[in-house]
Parts: C-alpha cells; sequence; structure tokens
C-alpha cells in the first residue's frame, strides 16, 4: 500500500511569520566573498564533500542577490571601506557570519593595520571561532544562524511594511 | 667577473665613497655613501651587469647613529653573482636619491620603504603610499611606532 498522496485533501495551519522564516532559513544565500585563509575552508565546505547547496546555501556573485555576508579571513583597516559597502549593497534582512579568529578577535594579528574583530564595523550574528574552522564548524554556525532565523517575530510584518522585524 | 673584482673596481672608481667592505659567508656587502647612490647604481648596472634589483629596503636602528640603512639587493642575471649595497641615512636627514631612473623596478620598492619606513626619496616620479591607506599617518616598520596602532593602549601583558 503505502502513501499514495503526501497530504491529500487536507488544509495546513501556520503562521505568516513562520513560513516567511521558514523561507528565508531555506534559501540562505551568501555573498561570494573571503579575504583569508578562512576562505579556502569555506569554498571546501561550499564544494562537493561538505555540499552547502543541500541546505539551500548557494554562493552569489553580487550583493543584491546576498541575505548573509560571512567575514571569512583577516580584515584590514584597508579592508573596511569595501566591506561597508558590499555591506550597504545586500538588500535586507540581512545577516554577518564572522568565520574563524580573525574576523571575531582580530587573531594574531594584534597589529596596527587589523580591525580587532569585525563586530567593531558589521553587526554580527554567529561568531564561528577556529584558526581556520573545519567544515563542519561554518555548518554548524550557518545552521545556528538558520535557527536563530526560525525565531524571528513579525517577519512577514516587516515584509508588506506594517512594524519592524523583531530578531530571534 | 667574479664579485671580488667588481669591489675592487667600485673602489678603483668610487674611492673614498666606498664606506666599508664585508664579506660572510659568501655574501658580499659594499656600503656607500648615499650622496653617491645614483652613481654607484647607474656604474653598477651600466659597466657590471647587475641588470636586476631583487629588492630594495630600509633598516631600523633605533639607538644608533646613523639610524637608518638602505640595502639594495643586486643580481647579475649574466654571471650570477649578487652583491648587497648599502647605504646610511641619517635620522634628521631621511632623504636618499632614487634609484628609479637606473631599474623601473624600484618604483614601487621605494614606495614601500617611503609608505613603511618613512624615507624620502629625491626626484621619485610617484612618491606616495602603496601599501596603507591614502590617508595613514606614519610610518609603522619604524621601531618608535606603537605596534598596534597609535590609538590603543599597549598591551601590558596577560599575567598583569
Amino acid at each position: 500500500m503505502g502513501v499514495e498522496e503526501t497530504l491529500g485533501d487536507n488544509i495546513i495551519t501556520t503562521s505568516l511569520d513562520a513560513i516567511v522564516n521558514w523561507s528565508r532559513a531555506s534559501s540562505l544565500w551568501p555573498l561570494t566573498f573571503g579575504l583569508a585563509c578562512c576562505a579556502i575552508e569555506m569554498m571546501a565546505t561550499g564544494a562537493a564533500r561538505f555540499d552547502l547547496d543541500r541546505f539551500g546555501v548557494l554562493f552569489r556573485a553580487s550583493p543584491r542577490q546576498a541575505d548573509v555576508i560571512i567575514i571569512a579571513g583577516t580584515v584590514t583597516k584597508k579592508m573596511v571601506p569595501v566591506i561597508k559597502t558590499v555591506y550597504e549593497q545586500m538588500p535586507e534582512p540581512r545577516y554577518v557570519i564572522a568565520m574563524g579568529a580573525c574576523a571575531c578577535s582580530g587573531g594574531v594579528f594584534d597589529t596596527y593595520s587589523t580591525v580587532q574583530g569585525v563586530d567593531e564595523i558589521l553587526p554580527v550574528d554567529v561568531y564561528i571561532p577556529g584558526c581556520p574552522p573545519r567544515p563542519e564548524g561554518l555548518l554548524y554556525g550557518i545552521m545556528k544562524l538558520q535557527a536563530q532565523i526560525k525565531k524571528e517575530r513579525n517577519s512577514f510584518g516587516a515584509a508588506i511594511g506594517v512594524g519592524e522585524r523583531i530578531a530571534g | 667577473m667574479s664579485v671580488q673584482a667588481v669591489v675592487d673596481k667600485l673602489k678603483a672608481r668610487f674611492g673614498d665613497t666606498v664606506l666599508e667592505t664585508v664579506e660572510f659567508r659568501g655574501e658580499t656587502t659594499v656600503m656607500v655613501k648615499k650622496e653617491e647612490i645614483v652613481a654607484v647604481c647607474t656604474f653598477l648596472k651600466g659597466d657590471l651587469g647587475f641588470n636586476f634589483l631583487t629588492d630594495l629596503c630600509g633598516v631600523d636602528y633605533m639607538g644608533q647613529a646613523p639610524r637608518f640603512m638602505m640595502v639594495y639587493q643586486l643580481y647579475n642575471i649574466g654571471n650570477h653573482t649578487r652583491l648587497r649595497i648599502k647605504a646610511p641615512v641619517e635620522e634628521a636627514d631621511t632623504t636618499i636619491d632614487t634609484v628609479s631612473d637606473v631599474w623601473a623596478t624600484a618604483n614601487w620598492m621605494e614606495r614601500e620603504c617611503w609608505d613603511l619606513m618613512g624615507i624620502t626619496f629625491n626626484n621619485h616620479p610617484d612618491l606616495r603610499r602603496i601599501l596603507l591607506p591614502e590617508e595613514w599617518e606614519g610610518h609603522p616598520l619604524r621601531k618608535d611606532y606603537p605596534v598596534q596602532g597609535p590609538d590603543r593602549e599597549p598591551y601590558q601583558g596577560r599575567l598583569q
């Protein structure tokens, strides 16, 4: 016998916020943007062995199409205006993942030329420690961000211009 | 032509301009007066075949006089010999003539040296910062520049 119809003549009840959150969390598109060696690990996470695509995470080449920016590597002071510009080009809602020790805190580069953590210039949602983090670490961070997005409130209202989105 | 022959020719040509010659583990270093650096380099490239400037950099010997030292690493592609030229630069007058007319590659190397070490190159065609942002103040590779930047408290050690 088995299942002949997946849903049949049924109805599903849910909240509009939940369906917006579910779709956002399930198609979290990061910007193709790497700064240092963490970017190599980020590419490995996107490639066949770890395969970010199965989470709906597809790298986009334009900030206009991206939902999340993964700061993968050392942020130098010279790079700050570039990162700010790219971030401001992303449509809202937008998220920031600080990947690796350098993006979280400056890492070993406690020097005049290095920003001591990207949270000095951008609002960071998820910090991933490691030097560099393993691909599993980045996957875990992305899943943490997905869980956070699913807890947001009034996301539908904010999308149609009623009120503000309340972070999860 | 061996490196020793090169040194002999330099001494014969420039005399008192050659301050010191050091040989250590097969590497030859010739220290010259900075006023004659362009003449020395032109002679080395044109007559002695050192047609490749491998690197050019500055050294900060803070606490000693003269404080700065310009270092030119030369290579003769024709007969595979290397030579190091040094020129002392006083702290009171941190200028030296550019050698970018001798080796064009010195253009960017001298920009880097000015950017990080603060040595000014006379007659340089385009002396501006190359690594740091344009609005940066100071020259970070100088020994008296705070390593964590001028706007931060210096690191006191973790066991305070």
